[in-house]
């Protein structure tokens, strides 16, 4: 059996069931990386002598009777994301060497389960951009077709899942960096509620936005995932006060009744036709399920790109300013302070970040702040009403995930607006806080994975799972398989 | 041209609490470099602050006692600034909506009160230390990094050099009070900077201001002031212009120095602090910290002079430092007598403190033994000289005064009939002055006092020792 084709939910079960162990999950998953990791190369860094010891431990565990849904699954990590003495250096070159002394609370809970890590996954450098070829490294192919990008900046989980490299995987979304490269790669993303998962040892882009999330390859799978991430963290002042909550807990109910809102300004000049033919006839099916969809408004969607683009870039300007060569990671020569401060950050950081930070320093700066840093939170606030508003009349908001199907490597790494607009779907839900999934809803007549976006109220990931189950069970996208 | 200072003072104050203010180090002070530190405060990547509770009521227990009002929802910002010391590259400080507002604090000068309004109390961590080794390495302590720094600003209200002392000077007895500062300049704990200006006298516009730094000794806050004040009036009267500028303090040439023009001034491209939520103050929280007070030096002179019947310059300096009127006051209990309690305080025991450099909570004397030593005088069983003797004893080695006076032999000597007969061997041995005393030298019973005294060693009883003087010489 080739088991690193199977669901988290399905390599759980026999784990427990202790028809196979998990070194045997791990061989199989190795066994892949090493065909397909050239072509793909969705990984940044591979531990298999380190994920051998933790297959034993969780050997070790089952063999005690402590098992849990995670103990001995292999799964892969972003690497913006802190493991404990494992590199994690956020695809940048200024962190080339940093062995983070200390582990993230969403691992620290994974490993609490012995799961195993297979890895940490390439990604667009500190988690911007919409392609992963902003990695300082390399870049990372989509299975469905090398030649395109995998989407980003969770390019290289959501590749790592698409490919079969690893049984789930875990991203973070600031602006869409889960469900955009899970729409493109053909997986199920989950971008949670903000503060529903801890982001300590998220290496932090925009602090307001980011969010650690699930990439599996289908809903249960992320449900399971969901069950041992989410909760509050006593290290995160911003997490919320909530209990742990059942994610799977509504998988399978009926879905009779929801009603669905279809917000008129998400169809847009623009979006590829194929894309926008596939999100319909999602609808059409949800309604033959039971929903009710409803035409909606989001009327300052229009607006949401150029304020993310401001609140994401000043936060980054600030949550970057750490690394300046003093304390860890990439320090360059210079004549004095301020020469090694430059130097370090100019050959550490790449194009994009660069662009960001001085974006962000610019809207930042005495005379600009209240013309463009406040009026951007001002335009979150009323992005945030919006969406009060929407929910107050149906359930979900279902979208396209992205305008288009995964686009050709290089296509628009020297247009940042182009690529600004991949996320033109995806980006009001971080500025909202509410949370959101990607799953597969049908495939280009290349063949490229088509992704659609369901929204939910705050905390109601377990709902947008049912809706997403219910969908997902009566069509076949995610049993589809890249022919690599 | 008669000029008018204007000064204002932003004083940062180190809280004593435990831990830092958004992580678990200890803030004690004096640890081996980088001994006190860990992801949080060394801002590591991914890492988040929380906040200690603590260090904002120990701010709110400031901003009641300088009369503030308590902001019910207040922000943290970011200041944001490259430095070594700094390792986040931006200070966690509060902006637009401080913890504290509006309040002010009461100066006594030459005998007028006046008060000093106060414009805010925020919090902020304070950052590291750049050490420049003579090796040209330049090294960083993180152990101060992320200590809870409490920022108070005045308003301009200040007027002399003098009132900025004064000013100082009785906030640091306020923070000492809250046991929220223990506000050593020299260590850094507490830390002044001021904003000085002149003006011609009369104007009522604000002439441009220089900001003055590193003034680390209480002595030097008026001394700086004197100086920079009597810079700018020299630079008008040559018909210069005051350029606005931070200027650093320099106590070895007792002047200021330019540091960097407003030019030059960062943009520190403040905004809230993402990664804290808002802090909100209800209600019973701050009920909670009122009942907590303690009395407040003003109240508790107040009290002294009521209470006890104490001058107000006594009841000012028993009450300058908490724990020395916690002492007199346990002194009283014990039965002392204020004035006579306060007298000891005053006149002996803050004399030794002082030459020992010691300050009344590391003091061997308990004010039980005082209060008994006072007993002894009462009683007639030694005299005050020896009573100071004794005391001294006592402060040196926490021995009683009874002890002390049994040891040594000192008790007092009040039967009439020892005391007669010293005073005849007196006469006997100075006839000439017997003479001179008949024939109306009365000063002179001085002299016999003190011989008596002298034959004696102290131990007589010198009330007894005069009336018997004057009876015996007279008959």
């Amino acid at each position: 059996m080739e088991l690193h084709k199977l669901t988290l939910t399905e390599v759980a079960k026999m784990i427990h069931k202790g028809e196979i162990r998990p070194h045997e999950v791990l061989i199989d998953v190795f066994k892949r990386i090493q065909e397909i990791e050239a072509k793909v190369r969705a990984y940044l860094t591979l531990i298999p002598d380190k994920a051998y010891d933790m297959a034993r431990d969780a050997e070790d565990a089952i063999f005690r009777g402590k098992k849990d849904i995670l103990t001995g699954i292999p799964i892969a990590v972003k690497d913006n994301i802190c493991t404990k003495g494992i590199l994690t250096t956020c695809a940048s070159k200024i962190l080339y060497n940093f062995y983070p002394p200390y582990e993230s609370t969403v691992t620290s809970k994974l490993l609490k389960q012995k799961y195993i890590l297979t890895g940490k996954t390439n990604m667009d450098e500190f988690a911007m951009g919409s392609s992963t070829e902003n990695s300082g490294y390399h870049i990372t192919r989509n299975p469905w077709d090398l030649e395109r990008v995998p989407g980003g900046s969770s390019g290289g989980s959501a590749a790592a899942v698409a490919a079969d490299e690893c049984i789930a995987a875990l991203g973070s979304d600031t602006g869409g960096s889960i469900r955009q490269p899970a729409s493109f790669c053909g997986v199920v993303g989950l971008k949670p509620t903000y503060g529903r998962v801890s982001r300590f040892g998220l290496v932090a882009f925009a602090s307001s936005l980011d969010q650690i999330g699930p990439i599996t390859k289908c809903v249960s799978d992320s449900a399971l995932m969901m069950n041992v991430m989410a909760g509050f963290d006593p290290l995160d002042s911003t997490s919320a006060p909530l209990d742990s909550a059942d994610f799977t807990e509504f998988l399978g109910q009926d879905i009779k009744g929801f009603k669905i809102g279809i917000p008129k300004e998400y169809f847009i000049a623009g979006m590829e036709e194929e894309v926008e033919e596939a999100v319909k006839q999602a609808i059409h099916l949800l309604e033959s399920l039971g929903c009710i969809p409803i035409e909606i408004s989001l009327p300052h969607t229009e607006y949401a790109v150029a304020t993310y683009y401001i609140v994401a870039t000043s936060e980054a300007s600030s949550n970057l300013a750490r690394y300046d060569g003093v304390k860890y990671g990439l320090r360059s020569r210079g004549e004095d302070l301020l020469d090694m401060y430059m130097k370090t950050r100019s050959e550490g950081f790449g194009q994009e970040v660069k662009r960001r930070i001085m974006l962000g320093t610019y809207c930042l700066s005495a005379g600009y702040y209240e013309a463009y840093y406040k009026k951007a939170l001002q335009v979150r606030t009323l992005i945030k009403k919006d969406f009060e508003e929407a929910f107050k009349k149906v359930d979900f908001i279902i979208t396209p995930t992205a305008p288009t199907a995964a686009f050709k490597i290089g296509e628009k790494i020297d247009d940042p607006l182009q690529m600004y607009l991949s996320d033109i779907f995806t980006i009001s839900v971080n500025l909202a806080g509410v949370p959101a999934i990607s799953i597969p809803c049908g495939f280009t007549q290349n063949g490229l994975p088509i992704g659609l976006q369901i929204i939910g109220k705050n905390f109601d990931e377990a709902r947008i799972l049912q809706l997403s189950y219910a969908y997902e069970q009566a069509t076949p996208w995610h049993k589809m398989k890249p022919n690599l | 041209m008669q000029y008018e200072a204007i000064i204002g003072l932003e004083v940062h104050a180190q809280l004593l609490t435990e831990s830092k203010i958004f992580c678990s180090c200890s803030t004690q002070f004096g640890a081996e470099p980088n001994t006190q530190v860990c992801p949080i405060c060394l801002g590591m990547p991914g890492v988040l602050p929380v906040l200690n509770k603590k260090a904002v009521e120990y701010t709110i227990k400031t901003g009641l006692a300088l009369n503030c009002t308590i902001s019910p929802y207040s922000r943290f910002a970011r200041k944001n600034y490259f430095y070594p010391d700094l390792p986040k590259g931006y200070q966690i400080s509060q902006y637009e909506l401080p913890l504290c507002e509006n309040g002010y604090l009461e100066i006594t000068i030459d005998g007028e009160k006046k008060k000093i309004r106060i414009k805010r109390i925020h919090l902020e961590e304070d950052a590291g230390k750049n050490i420049h080794d003579p090796s040209g390495y330049s090294l960083v302590d993180f152990n101060r990094t992320g200590v809870p720094l409490m920022e108070i600003v005045s308003e301009p209200d200040i007027r002399s050099p003098k009132e900025a002392a004064l000013y100082m000077k009785k906030l640091r007895t306020i923070l000492r009070y809250l046991g929220v500062c223990d506000g050593n300049l020299e260590q850094g704990s507490l830390r002044c900077d001021a904003n000085v200006s002149v003006r011609p006298l009369g104007s009522q516009e604000f002439g441009v201001k220089t900001e003055i730094k590193n003034i680390n000794s209480f002595r030097f806050v008026e001394k700086a002031i004197e100086y920079e004040i009597k810079r700018q009036i020299k630079l008008l009267n040559n018909g210069e212009k005051i350029i606005q500028e931070t200027r650093l303090w320099d106590s070895f040439t007792g002047t200021t120095q330019s540091m960097r023009s407003k030019e030059e001034a960062h943009d520190y491209r403040y905004f809230p602090e993402p990664d804290l939520v808002p802090v909100l103050i209800s209600e019973e929280w701050k009920e909670k910290i009122i009942k907590d007070m303690p009395e407040l030096p003003d109240v508790k002179m107040e009290r002294f002079t009521k209470d006890y019947g104490l001058p107000i310059y006594d009841a000012e300096i028993l009450t300058e430092e908490k724990s020395l009127a916690e002492w007199f006051e346990e002194a009283v209990k014990l039965g002392g007598k204020p004035k006579e309690i306060s007298n000891w305080i005053m006149v002996e025991l803050l004399r030794l403190l002082n030459e020992d450099g010691k300050d009344i909570t590391s003091c061997n004397l308990k004010p039980s033994q005082l209060v008994e030593l006072t007993h002894l005088v009462e009683k007639n069983i030694i005299n005050r000289n020896t009573a100071k003797e004794v005391f001294e004893e006592m402060y040196k080695t926490g021995k009683s005064a009874e002890s002390i006076v049994k040891q040594k032999g000192l008790t007092q000597i009040s039967d009439d009939s020892i005391i007669v007969e010293v005073i005849k061997e007196v006469m006997d041995k100075n006839p000439k002055e017997v003479e001179r005393f008949k024939n109306g030298e009365e000063k002179l019973i001085g002299f016999f006092v003190g011989q008596v005294m002298k034959l004696t060693k102290g131990k007589a009883n010198p009330k007894i020792v005069n009336e018997l003087v004057i009876k015996i010489l007279k008959e």
